[in-house]
C-alpha cells in the first residue's frame, strides 16, 4: 500500500519533470545563443492603440542600433494611470509609458516618474509642451502632442469666422440650422469644452505663477466667475446651450449639417467625413480673449525602472526625432510638440489652425487638487444651464465645496 | 498483515488516467513554482508548494477521500475569495493611497530624484562612461574642447592624451572606455553615479541619463541614513520620518512623497468622523436599503406572475412566451444599463420620443423620477431570473398536496397561500437573500444608468440621489478621480458594507428555516 504511494509519487514527479524539461532546456539554449554582451535588456513600452504602430515602428528602429529589445504592450488608455500607480511600486510596471500631462501631480506625489533631462533639446519643442510637463523647475515627460480645442466651421454654411459669442450666434441663426452652435455640455456638464468661454469672463480655475505654472488657489470665484455664470443662465434660457446636447449629439448633428459650428478638438474630424471645414479661435462671451486648454501628451519614465538609462536614450534620441513624432501625429491626428514636425504637419490648414489656437491656449493644471475641482464643476454648470439652480449662489457654493473639499 | 484490494490501488486504467491527470498537475504547479522563483514572489511560490503537496497527498492517500471532491473548489476559494478578502482587510488598516502608495525605500528615493536640480548655466556635456579597474567614471568634454574625467570618489580633473571623435571620448589613458552594451549591463550603477565637479560638494556633481550627455546637478535634498532623516540644504530644515508614513519638519511641514503604514482605525474614525459626509450618509443607506428590498421584492412578484401564467395548461404557444421572456437575462447588465440610459435621455431618449411622442420628462435628472427609473430597469432586468427560479420550483411542486387541497374543499385562493407560495419559497428564499445581497451591492446597475446622479443640492460633497453605499465608498475614497485616492478608507468602508450585508443575510437565513419546517 505505501509502496504504491510512493512509487506513484516518484512516477508523477518524473513525469512532471519531463514535461517541464522541454521548456527548461530552450531557455538554456536561448540564453547561450544570445549574445553574451548584456544586449538581452528589453525596455517596457506601454501604448494605447492609436500610438501603437508609431511607437513600434520608432521602436525598430531603436532595436536595430542598439541591440536591445522594445516589448511594446498595448493597454486601454483608461487603465494606463491606475494601472501604473499600482504596479510601479512592486516594481512590475513598465519602463516607459504614454500618458497626459495633466497625471503629472498624481504621478509625481506617489513617486513613481523620475525626471527627464531634456538637455538643450528642450528648445526644439513647443515652449507650452515642455512647460506642461514641468514641475518645481523639472521636466518629468517627453512631450509628442499638443491638443486642444477651437472653433470648427462648415464653411458651407458660415464663410466667415465669427468675432465675438454673440457674432457666432447671429451667423448660426443666419444660416437658418436646427442650431446656432453646437457645444457638448450633458447633464453632467462639460467644464474642459467650456473653459474658453469661462476664461473670457476672466475667471481662470487657478491662480498662475509667474513662469505660468498654476499654484493651488483657486481663481474661479469673483466676479468674472459670477458674470459667466449669469451669463451661462441666459444662454441657457434662450436655447443657446442645452444640457441634452452631449458629445455624441453634437456630433452627429453638425456631421449632418445641422450647425455652422461646434466647439470641438481635432479627434472629432474623423466624424466629419468630407465637409469643407475652417478652424477658428474661440470667440469671445466676455470680451477677454478666450483661451482652453492645452492637454500634452507625451512619455513617462518610471521611478523604479531597471533600464532607466534605455529608456532614456529611447526616449530622447529616438522619439524626440521629427520622423517619430510625425508617424505619431499620423496616427492621432494632434499637431506634434517637436517644433520641426509640427511646421510639417501644419502644411494642412486644420491642423495649423488648431496649432494656431494652442498657441494662446493655457496648459490644463496637473495639480493634485484638480481631481476636486472637476468633481464639482461640470455639475454647477450643468444646474445653471438647466435652470435649476440660481447661478450666482450655485457658483458661490462651487467654489466653497472645491475649497473644502481641497482643504 | 492483510490490506483489500480496491479498485484504484492497483495498476487499473482508472489509475493510470488519475497518474496521468496529476502529473499535468504537476508539471502546471511545477511550472508556476519555477516562475514564482524567477519573479521572487516568495508568497506564491510557497503557497503553490503547500497547494501542490496538499494535492499528490489528497490524491494519493485512502484516507482524504472527501477531499478528494472539495480540494479543487476549496483551492479556488482561497485564492479568489478567502485571499482576495484578508487583503482588504489588510489593506483597511493601512493608509494606502495617493501621497501613500509604495515602500520607504522608494519614497526616499523618489525624494532625492525629485529634489535634484540642474545648476542653471551649466553646459550639457558630451559624455563617455570610463572604467577605472572595476569603478565607473564618466569622461566629458567641456566647450572648450577640454578633457576630463573623474568617478564617484576622485572629482573631474583635465586629462591629457585622451582621444576625441566626433566631440566625444573614444579613448582614455588610464581609462578603459565602455562600449554601449557594456554600459547597459551595468545601467543601474551608471544612472546612479555622481561624479563630483570639484572638491566642494556645492559646485555639484555630473549625472547623465542616456549615458551619452552628461549634466551638472546639484541636489537640495539629502538623506542621512544612519539618522533616518532628510535636510534641505538650502533652507537647512531637517524632516524626521513621522507615524503617517512621511517626513515631517519641527514645524510640521511635510514633504510630499509618504510610504504606506499602518494606521491602526484612522479610517474608521474617517470614514463617520466626516461632518460634510453625515447628512447624505443618512439618506444613501435609507435609499440603499429601499433600493434593494424593493428590487428583490418587484423582480420576484413579476417573475412569480408570469411563472403562474405560463404555467398553465391552457395557455397556448408557452415555450415561445417562455423564451422570449428570458430575453433580457441574455444580455450582459452593464449594457443594458447603457442602453437605457441612452433610451431614457430627456430630448433624445427613445422613451421620450417615439413612446411619449416627443415629451421632454426628466427621467434621470429628477430626483423621484431617477430612483423610479433605477427601479424600473433593475425589474426589467431581473424578473427573467425569478421567472426562471419560480418556473422551476413550481414545476416541482408535489401533486399529491394540491389534490389533497382540492379534496378538502378548497378553494384556489387558499390552495395558493397556504400551500403553493410556503412551498415556492422554502426553494427560493435562500435565492431571494442572495439577491438581496447583490442588489445591495449593484455598483454596475447604479454607475452605468445615472452614475448616482442627480446631485443633492444640499450637500457639500459630490454624491446624488441614486447613489447607494457602494457608489458611495467609491466616490469618497476618490476612485471616480474626484478627490485624492485612499484605498484604505475604500476598504474600510467595504468591510463595514460588508459587516451590514453578511448580518441581514445571517439574520434572513435563520428565519427560512422556519419555512422549512412547513415542507
Amino acid at each position: 500500500m505505501r509502496r504504491s504511494i510512493l512509487t506513484a509519487a516518484v512516477l508523477t514527479t518524473t513525469l512532471a519533470l519531463a514535461a517541464c524539461s522541454g521548456g527548461a532546456e530552450d531557455q538554456a539554449g536561448g540564453e547561450e545563443s544570445a549574445p553574451p554582451s548584456g544586449e538581452g535588456a528589453t525596455l517596457t513600452v506601454w501604448v494605447d492603440e492609436t500610438r501603437q504602430a508609431a511607437v513600434e515602428e520608432a521602436a525598430t528602429g531603436f532595436e536595430e542600433a542598439t541591440g536591445a529589445q522594445v516589448e511594446v504592450v498595448l493597454k486601454n488608455f483608461e487603465d494606463i494611470r491606475p494601472d501604473f500607480l499600482a504596479q510601479v511600486p512592486t516594481g512590475k510596471g513598465p519602463d516607459i509609458t504614454v500618458g497626459a500631462h495633466d497625471w503629472l501631480g498624481e504621478l509625481t506625489t506617489n513617486g513613481v516618474v523620475a525626471p527627464i533631462e531634456l538637455g538643450d533639446a528642450a528648445d526644439a519643442f513647443e515652449p507650452v509642451s515642455v512647460s506642461a510637463f514641468t514641475q518645481d523647475g523639472q521636466v518629468y515627460g517627453l512631450p509628442y502632442a499638443v491638443e486642444n480645442i477651437a472653433l470648427i466651421r462648415n464653411t458651407e454654411l458660415a464663410p466667415e469666422a465669427p468675432a465675438t459669442w454673440d457674432d457666432a450666434i447671429a451667423a448660426g441663426k443666419d444660416a437658418g440650422t436646427k442650431y446656432p452652435l453646437l457645444i457638448q455640455t450633458s447633464t453632467e456638464g462639460d467644464p474642459y469644452t467650456f473653459y474658453p468661454l469661462q476664461t473670457s469672463f476672466g475667471a481662470p480655475v487657478f491662480e498662475q505663477n509667474e513662469d505660468g505654472s498654476y499654484k493651488p488657489e483657486l481663481a474661479l470665484g469673483g466676479e468674472g466667475g459670477t458674470a459667466f455664470a449669469e451669463w451661462l443662465a441666459d444662454q441657457g434660457d434662450a436655447g443657446n446651450l442645452s444640457t441634452d446636447v452631449t458629445y455624441d449629439i453634437a456630433l452627429a448633428a453638425f456631421a449632418k449639417g445641422e450647425s455652422p459650428f461646434i466647439v470641438g478638438g481635432p479627434w472629432m474630424l474623423e466624424s466629419f467625413g468630407d465637409l469643407d471645414l475652417a478652424i477658428d479661435p474661440i470667440p469671445s462671451a466676455g470680451g477677454e480673449p478666450a483661451q482652453p486648454f492645452v492637454g500634452v501628451a507625451g512619455f513617462y519614465v518610471s521611478a523604479q525602472s531597471e533600464n532607466a538609462l534605455l529608456a532614456n536614450d529611447f526616449l530622447v534620441n529616438y522619439m524626440a526625432t521629427p520622423e517619430a513624432q510625425l508617424a505619431l501625429y499620423e496616427a492621432g491626428d494632434r499637431p506634434p510638440a517637436l517644433i520641426e514636425a509640427a511646421d510639417t504637419a501644419s502644411e494642412d490648414p486644420i491642423t495649423a489652425g488648431f496649432r494656431e489656437v494652442g498657441a494662446d491656449a493655457v496648459p490644463m493644471p496637473s495639480l493634485p487638487e484638480m481631481g476636486a475641482v472637476w468633481a464639482y464643476w461640470g455639475v454647477t454648470e450643468a444646474a445653471i444651464v438647466s435652470g435649476k439652480s440660481d447661478p450666482a449662489k450655485a457658483w458661490d457654493k462651487m467654489v466653497a465645496d472645491i475649497q473644502g473639499e481641497i482643504g | 498483515m492483510y490490506s483489500p484490494v480496491t479498485r484504484g490501488s492497483g495498476w487499473s486504467p482508472g489509475f493510470l488516467v488519475k497518474l496521468v491527470l496529476i502529473a499535468l498537475v504537476d508539471a502546471l504547479g511545477v511550472y508556476a513554482v519555477l516562475a514564482a522563483w524567477g519573479a521572487e514572489s516568495w508568497g506564491v511560490l510557497a503557497a503553490m508548494v503547500a497547494l501542490l503537496l496538499v494535492a499528490n497527498w489528497a490524491y494519493f492517500s485512502k484516507r482524504a477521500l472527501p477531499l478528494k471532491y472539495i480540494l479543487p473548489g476549496l483551492a479556488f476559494l482561497l485564492v479568489y475569495q478567502v485571499y482576495v478578502v484578508a487583503y482588504t482587510g489588510y489593506v483597511a488598516f493601512t493608509n494606502y493611497g495617493d501621497g501613500h502608495n509604495s515602500t520607504k525605500e522608494q519614497a526616499i528615493e523618489a525624494l532625492l530624484v525629485q529634489n535634484e536640480r540642474r545648476v542653471e548655466g551649466s553646459p550639457s556635456s558630451p559624455l563617455t562612461v570610463v572604467a577605472d579597474g572595476d569603478t565607473l567614471g564618466f569622461a566629458v568634454v567641456s566647450p572648450d574642447g577640454a578633457v576630463q574625467a573623474g568617478t564617484a570618489d576622485q572629482p573631474l580633473q583635465a586629462v591629457d592624451g585622451a582621444t576625441v571623435d566626433a566631440g566625444r571620448v573614444t579613448a582614455l589613458p588610464g581609462y578603459d572606455v565602455l562600449d554601449y552594451a557594456a554600459v547597459l549591463e551595468r545601467q543601474q550603477e551608471v544612472t546612479e553615479l555622481r561624479v563630483p565637479v570639484s572638491d566642494d560638494p556645492n559646485e555639484g556633481s555630473v549625472r547623465t541619463q542616456d549615458a551619452r550627455t552628461g549634466y551638472v546637478f546639484t541636489s537640495t535634498l539629502e538623506y542621512d541614513a544612519a539618522s533616518d532623516t532628510m535636510t534641505d540644504t538650502t533652507t537647512g530644515v531637517t524632516y524626521t520620518p513621522n507615524d503617517d508614513g512621511q517626513f515631517e519638519a519641527a514645524d510640521g511641514t511635510t514633504l510630499p512623497v509618504g510610504w504606506r503604514v499602518l494606521v491602526g482605525l484612522d479610517n474608521f474614525v474617517t470614514a463617520f468622523g466626516d461632518d460634510r459626509y453625515a447628512g447624505p450618509f443618512g439618506k444613501i443607506l435609507v435609499w440603499t436599503f429601499a433600493f434593494a428590498v424593493l428590487s428583490v421584492a418587484s423582480t420576484f412578484l413579476l417573475g412569480l406572475f408570469l411563472a403562474i401564467a405560463f404555467n398553465d395548461a391552457r395557455l397556448r404557444g408557452r415555450r415561445v412566451y417562455r423564451t422570449l421572456v428570458i430575453l433580457p437575462y441574455a444580455i450582459p447588465g452593464f449594457l443594458a444599463a447603457l442602453l437605457w440610459s441612452g433610451m431614457l435621455n430627456r430630448s433624445y431618449g427613445f422613451v421620450n420620443e417615439v413612446l411619449l411622442g416627443g415629451a421632454s420628462i426628466p427621467w434621470l435628472t429628477d430626483p423621484v423620477l431617477a430612483k423610479l427609473a433605477v427601479l424600473g430597469v433593475n425589474l426589467w432586468l431581473g424578473f427573467p431570473y425569478m421567472f426562471l427560479i419560480c418556473t422551476g420550483a413550481l414545476q416541482s411542486l408535489p401533486t399529491d398536496v394540491l389534490e389533497a387541497a382540492k379534496i378538502d374543499g378548497a378553494g384556489r385562493w387558499r390552495t395558493w397561500r397556504s400551500i403553493t407560495l410556503p412551498l415556492l419559497l422554502v426553494a427560493t428564499a435562500p435565492l431571494l437573500i442572495s439577491s438581496f445581497a447583490f442588489n445591495f451591492n449593484n455598483f454596475t446597475l447604479i454607475y452605468m444608468l445615472t452614475g448616482g446622479g442627480p446631485r443633492f443640492d444640499d450637500a457639500s460633497v459630490p454624491l446624488g440621489h441614486t447613489d447607494i453605499l457602494i457608489s458611495m465608498v467609491y466616490s469618497v475614497s476618490g476612485l471616480d478621480g474626484t478627490a485624492a485616492k485612499d484605498y484604505g478608507l475604500a476598504s474600510a468602508l467595504s468591510i463595514v458594507i460588508f459587516v451590514v450585508v453578511a448580518t441581514i443575510s445571517a439574520l434572513a437565513f435563520r428565519r427560512t428555516r422556519s419555512l422549512e419546517e412547513i415542507a
